[in-house]
């Protein structure tokens, strides 16, 4: 690229040497710095180089947006929308209350896998419009609570999920008091598919943030149920589920990791899904969706990086195309004078 | 309002004025903190963030740690501390060494050593050779026993050549014992800032009784800071003390000079904070809106139906801190820091070093640097900007008669030397007025060699060009002056002077030849200021063509005169002029009255013509300024083909045909503004053409122009790229300068001397050229440098550097801070409004 050092830009006339008399005590010590002659360089935005590198980023880029592109084409991914369909035609009108007061909710769907799914196949559920990034609810938990007994009574930052009848609730706060609680169980031609539950949160946060001493006491017992109750004898740290949904989602449509199932999926498999659909999301007209979906390199099903990469890409390669016209069409000499702003309108300004 | 001094008199002035302690502190130990901290608050960018940083305590709605605020704040708040508290206590050090240095003061009638704090109004002091002045004293008496004394007062005004500083008249002669028993009151105007004035009267009383009032002029004053050189003692009575000396009142702060880049950033700031209130106040709203309609039925969240009074409030103010981090809190601060380095390149920079005397280059402002890169006009001094003002004499015409035509130099004619050596009396006399009508001071080195002490360059070229004449100038014993010429010795006892100044472009001494008598007056000055007043016999006619002839080689010209004085003329006009000088008010002006009763009748005896070379590098510099679209005017008090000869030879203008130059002229208003539109009609015309059009302009109708046809001359200034301003006054300079920058033009003046300093602190931005004229100039300027060359490299290297890396710095700044906010903006809308709180994750 073209350069031009800072020594070389215009000097005055007379210039002087290091070794000129020293003859005013006032006189600054030369160096390199002083002087303003460190070497710098600073490119310029001739037409060729600008044409170059928008052609280099568009060739870089599309092979780029289309591997993507492939990657995300050959994830299967089934999404069946449950929430209204696992509620009885007749019941539809209140489905609040629905919720709210029918015992057994037990529902059964179906899904056809369009395409052979290679195992592991993830299985997901989607909220949408559930904001579990609200500030009241992100600030409601307890992290030294979560991970130590000995933290038990550390409950100050839960309001207002901190106490219930008097006593204090481990795992404290609104977060863990609203956990998911629908359920899933898969079966293949009246054949059960076991689903793995084991190793879907986050390694290091069942290491490190939830104890393994600690055991969920007095938890849903308020007078307002909110989700899941958790086994008092296992530990926090294999809790599995609570410590995916702990992980707070950034935006309001969010897919949490179910389970895994081991199994390869062929073709027109029908899959009969039975759930428990327990998870109030109808008071805030919250979506429900069950997710399964094999994996690429470039994980779960995205078209957006490869659209990202080729709009850029296309977009560069037709600035390069236009330039490059414009640069023969009609040619302009680098630095010239006349395009100075008191040169344009020669006598005045 | 007059202050009545009485000399030696310890009751009566004692409380009335403050005594000599020297205090430039800003802060006391106990003020410190409070004062500090009111100073840097009565900033609106510091009012913002202490009240950002106080809603951050309030845990309910900060969205972040309180410590990202207080943290910056608290560092921007110490450094700016830190830096006031060392510059203050530099000054308490520098304080109390002059306060506690012991000077030799009467006290009850005897001479003690006092600490120089405890001088009062009216105490007599003694200050011996070498030593420094603590306060501004009238003389009184000096070991010279012509009653001169003389001063350096560098520490002043910067002018390193000595001054002769004269004993009142009444006090000439008086025993050296009984000076510390003088009694007398002195009335001289309250405490000023004008180091070249003191228009006061003394008198003494009895047993020194001298019934008339003695008038006393910045002559018979040394000033503080001042230093006595080759004068054994010398003793005065102290007039002003403490913070009310010249100097002490001359002190402060200047204004501060606000650049464009800075009243920009100020707008923008504005406009950003207006933009986040708006900002604010949508989302605070629409946050409300979404809680009160979405967030009860998010049972989650479980929000208490009932909230505290204030909660209306909770979400804008959550608001508010989130996007306060779009005001950069930063960028003053960083600003402040580079600029300071700009003016550290400037000073360290070598190729802006004047070799000749190794004087290197000085940003004194160091906040402007970044107008230097926006400079749109130059206003330019001629003689010692564009100059060297080093003065040769050249040629002269004696009596109609030319010499130095022909070599160029008068002082090789022979027939000159001949007319010399043979006594030729016009010449005599010429050379005379040459070596004796002058200020100069010749002093004696140890070699035996003289040297001239000189405060104007002409002076000096005009002395040492009669001296290789030989008619040498070797002796100033108070009012003695002694010449030689052709080996013997002539006396003149000088009676009076009247000085130069730059309305009257003359000066003139009154002479009495000590051999017989008689009294002759020596006029030298500007021809249009002394041919009208030659006698009516005489014919001026070839001193006018002899003025042209020189003027247009671009040689400045002196006309000499003199006239010859009876005893009674002089003794009436000079009690007029005692008068005169013992005026307390408009003494300048009435002194000036009274000289020109005495200048008119005068026999021209010849004309000087003295060459100013141009400085190095100076078309070069023009030249390339032009063509950086930076339009020049040169302002000089010279003539105007002189002026224009100049202009000529530096790439001013161009020479016909591809220049032409307009000249607007006329003695009335009528023929001014005539002139006026011709010149602006020519000027439209010609605009489209590639043509260099400049006009040339003179004092008068510059005057005219101003005052009447401002309207017309502000259009010619904006078409014009080149204007010659000739015979201009220093406060016509600064005029022109306000009126370019009334059309919201930077400006940029440049000069070297006393006269260019209205115009220097006038402009934007203030050049001085540390010349031979002194320092005036080059202190008033926000840069100095050594030459003219220089300019090109301080404008178009630091100042392009300058306002890139502003321009730069502060994009930078606002960049990143709204881009860090919009994230959060638009992560709002994401975030039902009710944002999570950011380092909790």
């Amino acid at each position: 690229m073209s350069t031009n050092t800072a020594s070389s830009s215009s000097g005055a006339a007379g210039s002087a040497d290091a070794s000129a008399p020293r003859r005013n005590s006032k006189r600054p010590k030369y160096s390199r710095f002083t002087q303003q002659e460190l070497p710098a360089c600073k490119p310029i935005l001739t037409p060729k180089w600008v044409i170059s590198a928008f052609l280099l980023v568009s060739v870089v880029f599309i092979p780029i947006g289309v591997a993507s592109l492939f990657a995300s084409r050959d994830v299967v991914e089934i999404v069946d929308r449950y929430e209204t369909e696992c509620i009885p035609p007749d019941k539809r009108s209140d489905k609040v209350k629905y919720i709210q007061t029918t015992e057994n909710t037990t529902c059964s769907r179906t899904l056809t896998v369009p395409k052979r799914m290679k195992h592991p196949i993830y299985v997901y559920y989607q909220l949408d419009n559930f904001y579990q990034n609200h500030r009241r609810y992100v600030k409601s938990r307890s992290d030294a609570q979560l991970k130590e007994n000995s933290s038990a009574d550390d409950v100050s930052s839960c309001k207002p999920e901190d106490m219930a009848n008097g006593q204090r609730i481990v795992p404290c706060g609104l977060i863990a008091w609203s956990l998911f609680n629908d359920t899933y169980s898969f079966s293949r031609n009246n054949q059960q598919l076991t689903v793995n539950k084991k190793g879907i949160s986050w390694k290091s946060d069942r290491e490190n943030k939830f104890g393994k001493d600690v055991y969920p006491t007095n938890f849903q017992n308020g007078t307002l149920k909110g989700g899941a109750t958790l086994d008092p004898l296992t530990p926090l740290s294999e809790q599995e589920d609570l410590i995916v949904w702990m992980r707070t989602a950034a935006l309001p449509t969010f897919r949490k990791l179910y389970g895994k199932i081991e199994v390869d999926l062929q073709a027109n498999d029908i899959i009969q899904v039975i759930l428990e659909n327990n998870y109030n999301t109808y008071s805030f007209n919250g979506k429900k969706k069950l997710v399964l979906s094999t994996t690429s390199w470039l994980g779960g099903k995205n078209d957006f990086l490869g659209i990202a990469y080729l709009t850029v890409g296309g977009l560069c390669f037709v600035l390069a195309l236009t330039f490059t016209v414009v640069y023969l069409v009609k040619p302009r000499r680098l630095g010239d004078p006349s395009y100075l702003s008191w040169n344009r309108n020669p006598g005045g300004r | 309002m007059k202050r009545y001094v009485y000399i030696n008199d310890e009751e009566s002035s004692h409380d009335l004025y403050c005594d000599n302690r020297i205090s430039n502190r800003k802060y006391t130990l106990l003020n410190f903190l409070p004062k500090n901290l009111w100073e840097q608050f009565s900033r609106l960018m510091n009012q913002y963030f202490l009240l950002i940083a106080c809603l951050q305590l309030w845990p309910l709605i900060t969205p972040v740690n309180p410590a990202s605020t207080w943290g910056p704040l608290i560092f921007i708040f110490f450094v700016s501390a830190t830096k006031e508290a060392s510059d203050d206590y530099n000054r308490y050090i520098s304080d109390k060494k002059a306060n506690e240095k012991e000077v030799w003061v009467v006290r009850q009638g005897i001479r003690k050593l006092v600490r120089a704090q405890n001088i009062q109004v009216g105490n007599i002091l003694w200050i011996r050779e070498n030593d420094e002045v603590p306060c501004d004293l009238v003389l009184l008496g000096t070991s010279d026993p012509q009653g001169v004394c003389y001063i350096e007062t560098a520490a002043l005004d910067g002018e390193t050549d000595l001054k002769t500083r004269i004993l009142p008249p009444a006090c000439m002669g008086i025993d050296y014992e009984l000076l510390h028993k003088i009694k007398g009151v002195i009335e001289c105007p309250g405490p000023d800032r004008d180091i070249r004035r003191f228009d006061a009267n003394l008198r003494l009383f009895p047993p020194f009784l001298d019934n008339d009032l003695c008038p006393l002029t910045i002559k018979n004053t040394i000033l503080q800071s001042c230093y006595l050189r080759n004068t054994e003692w010398a003793c005065g009575v102290a007039v002003y003390t403490g913070n009310e000396t010249k100097l002490g009142m001359s002190r402060g702060i200047p204004k501060p000079k606000l650049t464009a880049v800075d009243a920009v950033i100020d707008k923008l700031t504005g406009a950003i904070f207006v933009f986040q209130i708006v900002v604010v106040i949508v989302l605070g709203i629409a946050g409300n809106v979404w809680k009160d309609t979405e967030a009860r039925r998010q049972w989650y969240v479980h929000y208490p139906m009932e909230g505290p009074w204030f909660e209306l409030l909770v979400i804008p103010l959550r608001f508010e801190l989130l996007c306060s981090i779009m005001i950069p809190i930063s960028i003053k601060v960083s600003l402040d820091l580079v600029k300071s380095l700009y003016a550290k390149f400037i000073d360290w920079d070598y190729k802006m070093i004047d070799r000749e005397t190794g004087t290197p280059s000085h940003a004194a402002n160091t906040a402007i640097s970044e107008d230097l890169g926006q400079v749109e006009y130059i206003l330019t001094d001629k003689t010692g900007t564009l100059t060297e003002n080093k003065m040769i004499f050249r040629r002269c015409c004696i009596n109609g008669v030319f010499y130095g035509s022909e070599s160029g130099d008068a002082l090789k004619d022979v027939e000159l030397v001949d007319a010399v050596s043979s006594g030729s009396a016009d010449v005599v006399r010429f050379l005379t007025v040459m070596a004796i009508c002058n200020t100069v001071i010749p002093m004696k080195s140890k070699t035996g060699d003289i040297l001239y002490k000189a405060q104007s360059q002409d002076e000096d070229a005009l002395v040492r060009a009669a001296a290789q004449l030989h008619l040498v100038f070797f002796n100033k014993n108070a009012n003695i002056l002694e010449i030689t010429f052709n080996a013997s010795t002539i006396q003149y006892e000088v009676l009076e002077t009247l000085e130069f100044t730059s309305d009257r472009k003359k000066m003139s001494v009154i002479v009495k030849d000590c051999q017989n008598g008689r009294i002759h007056l020596f006029s030298k000055g500007a021809d249009e200021a002394i041919l009208p007043d030659a006698c009516s016999g005489q014919k001026t006619r070839v001193f006018i063509e002899a003025v042209e002839q020189y003027t247009q080689l671009g040689l400045r010209t002196l006309c000499l005169a003199c006239r010859e004085l009876n005893e009674d003329e002089y003794r009436e006009w000079s009690f007029l002029f005692k008068e005169a000088s013992s005026n307390l008010v408009d003494r300048e002006w009435r002194i000036a009255e009274v000289c020109q009763m005495l200048e008119h009748d005068l026999e021209i005896l010849g004309v000087t013509a003295i060459e100013d070379r141009l400085q190095d590098g100076v078309p070069e510099t023009i030249e390339t300024l032009r063509k950086a679209g930076i339009n020049f005017w040169m302002l000089t008090g010279d003539k105007q083909n002189t002026a224009i000869q100049i202009a000529l030879s530096c790439n001013f203008i161009s020479p016909e045909p591809k220049g032409q130059l307009l000249s607007i002229d006329g003695k009335t208003e009528a023929e001014v503004h005539r002139s006026l539109e011709r010149v602006l009609l020519t000027m439209r015309i010609t605009m489209s053409e590639p043509k260099d059009v400049a006009f040339v302009i003179d004092g008068w109708a510059l005057e005219i122009a101003l005052k009447y046809y401002r309207n017309a001359f502000t259009e010619l200034a904006i078409l014009t790229r080149t204007a010659i301003c000739c015979r201009v006054t220093p406060s016509q300079k600064a005029q022109l300068v306000e009126l370019l920058k009334s059309c919201e033009y930077r400006t940029l003046a440049i000069g070297d001397g006393g006269n260019d300093v209205r115009m220097i602190q006038q402009a934007d931005i203030g050049v001085g050229i540390s010349g031979r004229e002194g320092l005036q100039a080059a202190r008033a300027a926000d840069y100095s440098i050594g030459k003219f060359r220089f300019l090109k490299r301080l404008i178009l290297v630091h100042g392009r550097y300058s306002y890139n890396r502003t321009a730069f710095l502060s994009q930078y700044s606002f960049y990143k801070s709204l881009l860090l906010c919009f994230i959060q903006i638009l992560c709002l809308w994401n975030q039902s409004f009710q944002f999570f709180q950011l380092d909790g994750l």
